[in-house]
């Protein structure tokens, strides 16, 4: 039962989350509201792990929700969920290939999805900072890695472990 | 037989070495599909990623779908899609088991607690450049602003799903198609691009 649940509630987000892997994460939150699967502060947790380890990020979110929520059955299967709208599609796109990139209505469709997806994830970039940003000495470490991320554009994995050392060195 | 086990190890390669994932995954992509086992051509690969970013899903999913259906069909496709997503199965899985033992450690928790706001400054940097590429040099600015602006209201005051926020913003692209049609009366004339 969970396991249905699981990979309709993926497939689903396979489905909609248009744009990659940052996209999965206001969905996620609709889904720790919905469900109660994980709380906020674990999702979080969730995307530091999803970006500083291997692999894609909605894959990693993905096996992390459905382990958090089923074990390692619940990994595969939200997994699997995830990646099988994408296969499916792409599958028909592959052999109708030029007549799907020159459509105008799949043009107009893409493209006014974008900005809706924009305000997804600052939606859910607000929650985040919520959670995240407890009081004034957070905000001031938030602010000091923003700054210096926007400068120094390096490898997201060099500011996580940054900031890891931060939090234990303020034990925060 | 042997291209598919060729296949399958090339995308467990990258799905083990890419941190990321979407255009993360091309440099490594490319070393293997193009230089290396020559199954397709740069253009070809740039156009994979083009296709894979503004179809549903997951980006990386969705180019070794097509790299993989490309050369060896719809086996091809799921062998290419599993071998990416492995790697991530197996270190994630571990991963989890292992932070579920640690979480409760004082020095754990701390650098979590940084960590989320490592996080929190990635992501504000993301929506800044999101938001950068969405909005410059767009013809359609002011009716992407105003998708905005209404997909972010009804998020804040409406509490609306993640799904019906996308289908919503997909309907509003065709408003000014719709007025169109409706000022001229006669037949339609979509034939500008």
């Amino acid at each position: 039962m969970i396991y249905w649940l699981l990979f309709y509630e993926f497939f689903k987000i396979g489905l909609f989350a248009i744009g990659g892997g940052a996209v999965t994460i206001p969905f996620l939150f609709d889904l720790s509201e919905q469900y109660h699967w994980f709380t906020t502060e674990q999702l979080v947790n969730m995307i530091a792990v999803s970006e500083s380890t291997p692999g894609p990020l909605g894959v990693n979110m993905a096996t992390f929700t459905g382990y958090q929520t089923a074990g390692i059955s619940g990994g595969i299967i939200a997994t699997t969920g995830l990646t099988t709208p994408s296969v499916i599609i792409i599958i028909l796109i592959a052999k109708l290939l030029s007549r799907f990139a020159c459509n105008p209505y799949v043009q107009t469709v893409l493209s006014s999805i974008r900005p809706g997806v924009l305000a997804l994830i600052l939606s859910a970039g607000w929650q985040i900072a919520d959670i995240s940003i407890t009081g004034w000495l957070p905000g001031a470490v938030f602010a000091g890695i923003l700054i210096t991320s926007r400068i120094y554009k390096t490898s997201p994995i060099f500011y996580i472990l940054l900031s890891a050392v931060i939090g234990i060195g303020l034990q925060l | 037989m042997n291209i598919l086990w060729k296949l399958f190890a090339s995308f467990f390669k990258t799905g083990l070495f890419t941190f990321g994932g979407g255009y993360a995954m091309l440099p490594l992509l490319k070393a293997e599909v193009v230089e290396k086992q020559k199954w397709a051509t740069e253009d070809e690969l740039l156009d994979y990623f083009s296709i894979g970013q503004c179809t549903p899903g997951i980006i990386a999913v969705n180019v070794s779908t097509f790299c993989g259906y490309k050369l060896k069909g719809v086996i091809g496709a799921i062998t290419a899609t599993t071998a990416i997503i492995l790697p991530s199965l197996i270190i994630i899985t571990l991963i989890a088991a292992v932070l579920e033992k640690y979480m409760h450690l004082p020095v754990v928790a701390s650098a979590f607690a940084g960590i989320r706001l490592g996080v929190t400054a990635l992501l504000a940097g993301l929506i800044f450049d999101m938001g950068k590429k969405i909005f410059s040099k767009n013809p359609h600015w002011h009716l992407h602003a105003a998708i905005f602006t209404a997909a972010f209201a009804l998020l804040i005051f409406g509490n609306v799903s993640a799904v019906l926020i996308v289908i919503m913003a997909a309907a509003a692209g065709f408003i000014p198609r719709f007025c169109r049609i409706k000022e001229k009366t006669g037949p339609e004339e979509n034939n500008k691009k």
